[in-house]
């Protein structure tokens, strides 16, 4: 079975857990930038948590599914609805839904953060290269050759032994993103400290940041009172990872996402912990940011927890078979 | 040498530093210790990350149970196992990389910056690659992008400040000059270094086995040509 690709929507690529095992040649880690809805939406369908997803970015494509699906949509708020002919229903996040063969699925605009994850049962097949099938947009990779889906492409389903049927089914039930995942207009995340010292402590904390348009997969470029290093000196480029906030010279941090290169030259300032990095990926142009302080030790127990909540999720919707 | 400490990066990696400068002694001993951990990879190493004067070790958290810190665990797994010294010598040259020739050709369309250089130098552009094709190279580390080599070792005479806006589209294969430094672009995109050549090697390939020409720590020459096939 296969779904094509009838508009691609802003920037939709093919994503999974991301690559790993690269980084000492350049290649970055790719991958959901969401990783917590693209878990959920993948459990919702039966596949395991990384199974390849197509990531929508604020605005989504519609597709033609040749088959009887199963399908979930979680992370951003997003308009949504299938067409079977006879039967048209609007689709709503965090649900299993069943579609059957021959209908049209179109995602409109998110109304609430800025990614959406679409999953399929039995998953998308993206080529494995690296170990991943994550598109990587830089190094131009990946995915569907390297780029964010178009109109024309099919887009193979790994496996599936969905039972046809005539009508869209969606399930009464559905899963809470909350905690792990906020839509407010501004966000907070924690933020390990970074090595490079601020000239006045605690200024990133303190500050009111707002997301600038130049913002990409790369990194969330914030806008704000500009932040001064205690040491201004230049510096030579050293590992970076997602997560890490940079900070050039003109004093308005970038804070790392997955498709970030492996190193960087500029000063680190902190890193935003992995359990809150879902939180990033959500935020749009405009969109407010704080950030609070966070010890290694807090920054673990967050993650295990979210794990935790992951895990549970996962037995609540195989007790739903 | 001994002279190392630990530095988290953020909670997915612990940062070996030997240093804060480019310098191609300190860079070495970074290569040196990326081969003897390697030598001895534990399986909750995700990524071995060389760079100039830092290594950094990318852990898997979930391979560690709760209530440990894996960037923890993973220094004193790095202090047990190699002590403060690394078992290695300042006369050791382990692991001195392979040496790898790339044919370039410079000047003209390929190298567009090539008489900005010589200029910058106040050498003639015969000199300028003779002195670059003169030196031996050492692949720093491969970063910016997917298989792109930081070469260290340029002749300083040729050294000269990147260009005030980078170049909306370099073509693959561009040998540039970013202040004391020599690379090589592995695909066209943007880029602010002065251009002096090119080459028709590849250097990134993701469904090659390895996926770049280079690795970190490998020594490079190149060889000025005039026979290359078009782009």
């Amino acid at each position: 079975m296969s779904v094509r690709v009838l508009a691609p929507g802003l920037l939709t690529t093919l994503q999974d857990g991301g690559r790993t095992g690269f980084r000492h040649l350049g290649v970055g880690t790719a991958g959901a930038l969401d990783a917590y809805s693209h878990a959920v939406a993948n459990l919702l369908v039966g596949n395991a948590p990384a199974t390849p997803v197509l990531e929508i970015t604020l605005g989504g494509p519609r597709l033609h599914f040749d088959r009887a699906a199963r399908i979930a949509l979680c992370g951003a708020d997003i308009d949504a609805h299938a067409d079977a002919g006879a039967d048209t229903q609007s689709l709503p996040g965090w649900r299993r839904i069943d579609i059957p063969s021959g209908c049209d699925v179109t995602l409109g605009a998110c109304r609430r953060g800025a990614r959406a994850y679409l999953a399929v049962a039995g998953g998308f097949a993206a080529p494995r290269i690296l170990d991943s099938g994550s598109t990587d947009l830089r190094a131009a990779f990946g995915g569907v050759r390297g780029r964010a889906i178009a109109t024309g492409d099919v887009l193979p389903i790994a496996r599936s032994s969905i039972p046809a049927r005539g009508t869209i089914g969606i399930a009464p039930w559905w899963i809470d993103p909350a905690p792990d995942l906020d839509f407010g207009t501004t966000i907070v995340v924690r933020a390990l400290p970074g090595r490079d010292a601020l000239l006045r402590d605690g200024a990133l904390c303190a500050g009111a940041w707002r997301i600038d348009a130049a913002s990409n997969r790369q990194g969330l470029r914030l806008q704000g009172e500009a932040l001064a290093l205690a040491d201004p000196r230049e510096r030579i480029s050293e590992p970076v990872a997602p997560g890490t906030i940079q900070l050039p010279a003109d004093g308005q941090p970038i804070v790392l996402l997955a498709d970030a290169q492996t190193h960087g030259g500029y000063a680190r300032i902190g890193h935003v912990i992995a359990a809150d990095r879902p939180r990033l990926a959500q935020l749009r142009a405009g969109d407010g940011l704080r950030f609070e302080p966070c010890t290694p030790e807090t920054a673990r127990r967050l993650a295990n927890e979210q794990q935790q909540r992951l895990a549970r999720i996962a037995m609540a919707i195989a007790a739903r078979k | 040498m001994n002279d190392w400490n630990v530095e988290p990066l953020g909670e997915d990696a612990l940062l070996v530093r030997f240093g804060d400068r480019i310098d191609i002694a300190v860079n070495r001993q970074v290569h040196r210790v990326a081969a003897a951990i390697e030598a001895r990879r534990p399986t909750w190493l995700l990524d071995l990350v060389p760079a100039y004067a830092t290594l950094a070790l990318f852990v898997d958290r979930a391979a560690f149970p709760a209530g440990v810190d894996p960037l923890r665990e993973a220094e004193r797994w790095l202090r047990q196992g190699f002590g403060e010294g690394f078992g290695l010598n300042d006369a050791d040259d382990v692991a001195p990389g392979r040496l790898v020739e790339i044919p370039v050709r410079y000047g003209g369309d390929d190298g567009p910056d090539l008489e900005a250089v010589a200029l910058h130098a106040g050498l003639s552009i015969r000199e300028v690659v003779a002195r670059h094709v003169a030196a031996e190279y050492r692949v720093a580390m491969l970063g910016f992008a997917a298989g792109f080599p930081y070469l260290l070792g340029m002749d300083r005479t040729l050294s000269m400040p990147r260009l005030e806006t980078p170049r909306v589209r370099v073509a693959a294969g561009s040998v540039g000059i970013g202040g004391a430094q020599t690379g090589i672009y592995p695909r066209q995109g943007p880029g602010g270094w002065r251009i002096i050549g090119r080459t028709a090697v590849g250097l990134f390939d993701p469904v090659r086995t390895p996926p770049t020409l280079l690795a970190p720590g490998d020594r490079v020459r190149l060889i000025a040509t005039d026979d290359m096939p078009a782009p």
